[in-house]
């Protein structure tokens, strides 16, 4: 599956309190949780933002709670995909179950904010001006899991049997 | 080959006699957890798969502690719906209101949770039960949902870290400044994906709140579990606490560690970490003047009885500073009710303090407590990252119980020995 989007860079160590403040947290409707999406640290991100956009981030991104609402967020605003130098493990989990495709890949610094950028998710090829980064593969397991249309149609799919 | 008490629990779980770390298991749970946040977008899935029951009545637990009591409407109604599906499927551990405390707090209080279980819990604090040599692991909702359905649930096998920690401990430190030190050491993904397991003779040494504390936080060093040795404290503890059967797994001697850190007790001191990172972690006496516009003395990081007592010792007989407020927030209505008999409530009152009912409210900025904006915290927490207690421009310092409340006293963060 090819996408092309614009990139939006967040540095090291983004967490769930800035994707998602907590106060938000009593709501449960994906397009609420949007409108307040990175509003700690980019007040304006969910009116900046376009449906395709990709986040582009540095390490550990996700760390700190295991609120789903994060994932929920950030694809209620239309983004497909976040690439990030390493995810926190909860969120890892949370982003898969929720349909947010995650792409391990060190490319944050030679990104500019805007630039276009596609990805080949299958090959996890990332391709922008004249330079292409492969992402690490996501862990068979994984994508198994996305083949047999994520945890919850696979849970649904054992229920009806 | 050797295996950790990690590999061990899950090893046993999944009805394997070995596995290894990177292995993905199927494994069986004996707890599911989830609270008055994560809990609504389980009930969400639930139906959407259209379960009819859980695996187990008895083992899912539904704590409505983090916007208790009830912030707003939306909260109370997520409460009310959870509420009627404890009752339409005959949850037996629901608690909300006079029953409730602070989950992480509550759940070994009340016994439900033993050595040797594995426990899931959509809140990222579940890994606090790695004090009782359980291994436990907060996840989404949507794999709560899963496990509460199945009662069991795939995981990938952390490697271990192992933390030695060797000497004597001095005056007014504790699990805290332990924690703090290592997560200041590694950082904030220092030990990613990974078991973060604790011994020694130092550890031993400490206090079974002091190893909730320590276990608590090893998810801001992006810790998949922390884990602990059962010792005559954790039986003692059991003992109190439960009736469950519980089962005792040890590390082996030839056990295979990522990494291995000897840590000598002696040296580490009263510890601050610094907006608005965990990892941000400085020793009390290097900070110069900071001062202090509110104090926040609990959650499920420091809000068990022994911190209670550490702030009382410090707080007798002085005043909390005419610019500082100074929020107690007791994890359960069981330590609320022991601090009281105690007599802390009275130093507490005495000093000026707010005594607050259990809630994790101001931890998450959700209320009871919220900060505007420049107005800085010191607070026994686990999260100080940007705008966690209230406005994106506020900031939180992380401290153990005696620092805070020294800093309550000050108005500025504070050692204990200042006062």
């Amino acid at each position: 599956m090819l996408i092309k989007g614009r990139v939006w860079k967040f540095g090291d160590n983004i967490d769930t309190d800035i994707i998602i403040p907590a106060k938000y947290l009593a709501m449960t409707d994906p397009k609420s949780l949007g409108e307040h999406c990175m509003e700690p640290i980019a007040p304006s991100f969910h009116e900046k933002v376009m449906a395709g956009d990709i986040i582009v981030s540095g390490s550990n991104f996700g760390c700190g709670s295991s609120r789903e609402h994060a994932p929920i967020a950030i694809s209620a605003l239309g983004i497909p995909l976040v690439i990030a130098k390493s995810f926190a493990r909860i969120f890892y989990r949370n982003a898969f179950n929720k349909g947010l495709a995650l792409l391990e890949a060190d490319i944050i610094d030679n990104i500019d904010e805007g630039e276009e950028i596609g990805i080949d998710l299958s090959s996890g090829v990332i391709r922008w001006r004249d330079m292409e980064v492969t992402a690490k593969p996501i862990p068979p397991f994984m994508v198994e899991l996305i083949n047999k249309g994520g945890l919850i149609n696979y849970l649904k799919k054992q229920l009806e049997e | 080959m050797g295996m950790t008490i990690t590999e061990k629990i899950l090893a046993s779980h999944a009805g394997k006699e070995f596995v290894e770390p990177g292995e993905i298991i199927d494994a069986q749970i004996d707890l599911a957890l989830a609270n008055d946040i994560t809990a609504p977008l389980s009930l969400e899935e639930f139906e959407k798969v259209g379960a009819k029951d859980v695996f187990d009545p008895e083992k899912v637990v539904l704590v409505m502690d983090h916007f208790t009591p009830n912030k707003d409407i939306l909260s109370a109604e997520n409460c009310k719906k959870i509420r009627e599906f404890a009752a339409e499927h005959k949850i037996t551990h629901f608690y909300e209101g006079g029953n409730c405390g602070i989950e992480h707090a509550l759940l070994p209080e009340q016994g439900l949770v033993v050595a040797g279980d594995l426990v899931i819990g959509a809140d990222s604090h579940t890994c606090t039960y790695g004090a009782m040599g359980a291994f436990a692991t907060g996840v989404g909702s949507t794999d709560l949902t899963y496990g509460m359905i199945k009662g069991h649930i795939w995981f990938k096998v952390p490697e271990s870290i192992r933390f030695h920690c060797y000497g004597k401990w001095s005056k007014w430190v504790t699990g805290k400044d332990l924690i703090l030190h290592i997560i200041g050491m590694i950082g904030v993904d220092g030990a990613l994906y990974a078991a973060m397991e604790f011994d020694g003779e130092a550890i031993s040494a400490l206090s079974m709140d002091s190893r909730f504390t320590i276990a608590n936080m090893a998810i801001e060093a992006g810790g998949k579990n922390g884990i602990f040795r059962v010792d005559e404290k954790t039986m003692l503890y059991m003992k109190t606490h439960s009736k469950k059967p519980y089962r005792v797994f040890e590390s082996d001697p030839d056990a295979r560690y990522r990494q291995v850190f000897e840590i000598d007790a002696s040296k580490i001191e009263l510890n601050v970490a610094c907006p608005s990172l965990p990892s941000n972690v400085k020793n009390v006496r290097e900070l110069g003047d900071v001062d202090i516009d509110q104090v926040i003395i609990g959650s499920c990081t420091n809000g068990r009885i022994s911190d209670l007592e550490a702030a009382a010792q410090v707080l007798e007989g002085n005043k909390v500073s005419g610019h500082t407020r100074c929020i107690i927030i007791p994890a359960t209505p069981k330590i609320y009710r022991q601090a009281m008999r105690e007599g802390y409530f009275d130093i507490f009152l005495d000093a000026g303090c707010i005594i607050s009912p259990p809630t994790c409210g101001p931890c998450l900025g959700g209320h009871m407590g919220v900060l505007a904006k420049g107005e800085r915290a010191v607070a026994t927490t686990n999260r100080n990252f940007i705008g966690r207690m209230g406005h994106p421009e506020s900031e939180v310092y992380l401290a153990g119980p005696a620092v805070a409340a020294a800093s309550a006293i000050k108005g500025r963060i504070a050692h204990p020995e200042e006062i």
